[in-house]
């Protein structure tokens, strides 16, 4: 990306301090002046959404930190007191509850975004890829939140995730059981495992700031995929990212915070499980184990495959097949808006999910299970015949000239026009 | 690129053997990080346990515990009994008797899930081997699966009246934990 940061010290101070540690030259360069597409949609405004979650969850997970006490006999009742005794405990548990379900909308809308608009083609395989990595450590990260309040659900969520572990034992005898065995500190789950479970959920969220920080700089290397898929080509296809980009990202924020704070103040426990306030019994499996809803499309994955090690290694795979997708779409054209076919094949991805999502959260029986492998089967034929195949045989609709050429009236190469840029039409 | 291959000589000697020296300390320093996850001492040092097994009437079933983990312990009906014994080999997924005291090769009859002449009492983990699951059948009143056993409400795993799987997703059958009987009314597992 051909960009410069137009930083220009204004006192001798901040002149002597950018000799030293250029930052506020980089920041210029990085979040003021550095050139985004002109046609970024509300999608695009999910990023910004994401860092917020990220920052939100790690502000108020901190604070819960000081009042949590990670073990066995006195974790449930801790959280307990935070929502009751702890001055504004109530808010912020409900804004770190609620901000893991909200984490997990706004991810899934970013990654259904890069797929429809193909923003994990050339030249942003190493960016996408740096996404899946960040989307795992969440998925850890989640779960072993889930884990310390000690509810039934924490218990018995994390015997059952733990104990996927244990399907290496097909493989070499013995092996799974020892990994378990390790995770656990034990021979079931104990205190012990809910206190390493604790050190590792505050350390993983700066594992993944780290990887926000790859995931940006990955970004502004390659510049931002745009509803067209087409590069930024001339000046005109561009605008600064402050204040266009930055305002837009406003206005989805908040947009987003409504939501979110709908659910903090309005239905704080919508999105949990009412067992998990039962506190955590080794000795009583809830009837029905079912994981927060952001787990249920794998959880019905795992289920849908009627061998352990099999519904394990799809688990799994479903989320490695991810990584290979830079390579598995075959198609030279980058956005789904040009591509015909394509297109229904998406929306019958997003069916598939929602599908499992539903399928995930229902007793493995009758029906369930035959759907199940249904939306299973379309999920990894998706990627792995689809994805090829269509991209050889499909042709393409024509694509715009530029970036401009498709927002603009006048057919663009003219200079911006007002502050927004044109909203996309179909 | 030269064809000619230079003898090893003094500091290639010493590279390699000092890039060993790292390694091995590396891996050295790193082993205490693994092994202080696996279960200690403490973990490990669990006592035996006896149960008393005279309250418990024909048809009955109680739960017990040990190192941390339920233990099923069920006086079968004669009809039960009859049912397990019935079963041929070839009907079980897991053709594998899992029993501790036995090797695994012995095959999954229902004579080798308990002991000579205390077939009635069928002792096991009652530790769904899908998931690790406590399955359903140990209260009155609890389903049963369709094969009259237990019932792993989980992921839907039916165990027979042996413990053994016969319908699900789960690989294994019930283990049987290595225990004896003490007299005739008592047993002490671990």
């Amino acid at each position: 990306m051909d960009h410069t940061s137009n930083y220009e010290p204004k006192s001798s101070f901040a002149k002597w301090w950018d000799d030293r540690l250029p930052v506020m030259r980089l920041m210029q360069g990085q979040l003021i002046d550095f050139p985004t597409p002109r046609n970024l949609n509300y999608l695009w405004t999910f990023g910004g959404i994401l860092t917020f979650c990220l920052a939100a969850q790690i502000m108020t997970g901190v604070v819960l930190a000081m009042h949590y006490q990670p073990s066995a006999a006195e974790a449930f009742n801790s959280v307990e007191a935070i929502r009751r005794d702890v001055n504004y405990g109530w808010m912020i548990r409900n804004f770190h509850a609620v901000g893991a379900s909200m984490f997990f909308i706004a991810v899934y809308i970013h990654i259904f975004r890069g797929l429809y608009y193909g923003s994990y083609k050339a030249p942003r395989e190493v960016l996408w890829i740096i996404g899946v990595l960040i989307f795992l450590v969440m998925m850890a990260t989640a779960f072993m939140g889930y884990a310390l309040p000690w509810g039934q659900m924490s218990f018995w969520g994390v015997t059952v995730i733990t104990n996927l572990f244990s399907s290496l034992n097909e493989i070499i005898s013995g092996v799974g059981t020892a990994v378990v065995q390790w995770l656990w500190g034990g021979y079931s789950v104990s205190g012990t495992t809910l206190n390493r479970f604790f050190s590792l959920h505050y350390l993983l969220p700066f594992v993944l700031a780290g990887l926000v920080i790859l995931h940006i700089w990955a970004l502004h290397v390659s510049g931002q995929n745009n509803p067209t898929g087409l590069d930024i080509k001339t000046k005109a296809d561009a605008v600064p990212m402050y204040p266009y980009a930055i305002a837009k990202d406003a206005v989805g924020l908040f947009a987003f915070l409504l939501l979110f704070a709908w659910f903090v103040f309005f239905l704080p426990d919508y999105l949990g499980h009412a067992d998990n306030y039962v506190e955590a019994n080794p000795l009583v499996t809830p009837p029905h184990i079912v994981p927060e809803w952001y787990f249920l499309p794998f959880y019905a994955i795992l289920r849908a495959i009627p061998s352990k090690l099999g519904g394990v290694i799809a688990m799994f795979a479903s989320i490695v097949v991810l990584v290979f997708v830079p390579w598995l779409d075959t198609s030279r054209v980058r956005s789904a808006k040009y591509r015909p076919l394509y297109k229904w094949f998406f929306w019958l991805l997003v069916i598939a999910c929602l599908g499992l999502g539903y399928l995930g959260a229902k007793p493995p029986e009758g029906a369930y299970v035959i759907w199940s492998r249904i939306f299973t089967f379309y999920y990894f034929a998706h990627f792995l015949l689809v994805m090829p195949i269509l991209g050889l045989i499909e042709t393409p609709k024509p694509l715009p000239k530029s970036i401009s050429a498709s927002v603009l009236p006048s057919g663009g190469g003219g200079a911006p026009q007002g502050a927004a840029a044109a909203p996309e039409t179909r | 690129m030269t064809s000619e291959v230079e003898d090893p000589d003094r500091r290639d000697f010493l590279v390699i053997a000092g890039n060993a020296f790292v390694a091995v300390g590396a891996a050295v320093t790193l082993w205490p990080f693994v092994a202080q996850m696996n279960p200690d001492a403490g973990a490990q040092a669990l006592a035996s346990v006896e149960i008393d097994l005279s309250p418990v009437k024909e048809g009955q079933a109680i739960t017990a515990m040990w190192r941390g983990k339920p233990i099923f312990i069920r006086n079968r009906t004669p009809e039960e009994i009859k049912e397990a014994e019935a079963v041929a080999i070839a009907d079980l997924p897991d053709q594998s008797a899992r029993n501790d005291l036995l090797p695994e090769t012995t095959p999954a009859l229902d004579a080798n899930r308990v002991k000579d002449g205390k077939v009635n009492w069928l002792i096991l983990i009652g530790i769904c081997t899908h998931l690790g699951c406590i399955p359903k059948g140990q209260a009155m009143g609890d389903s049963r699966g369709d094969f009259g056993g237990w019932f792993c409400p989980c992921h839907g795993s039916h165990y027979d009246t042996s413990g053994r799987i016969r319908k699900g997703p789960a690989p294994r059958n019930l283990e049987v934990p290595p225990y004896a009987f003490v007299s005739d009314t008592k047993i002490k597992i671990g």
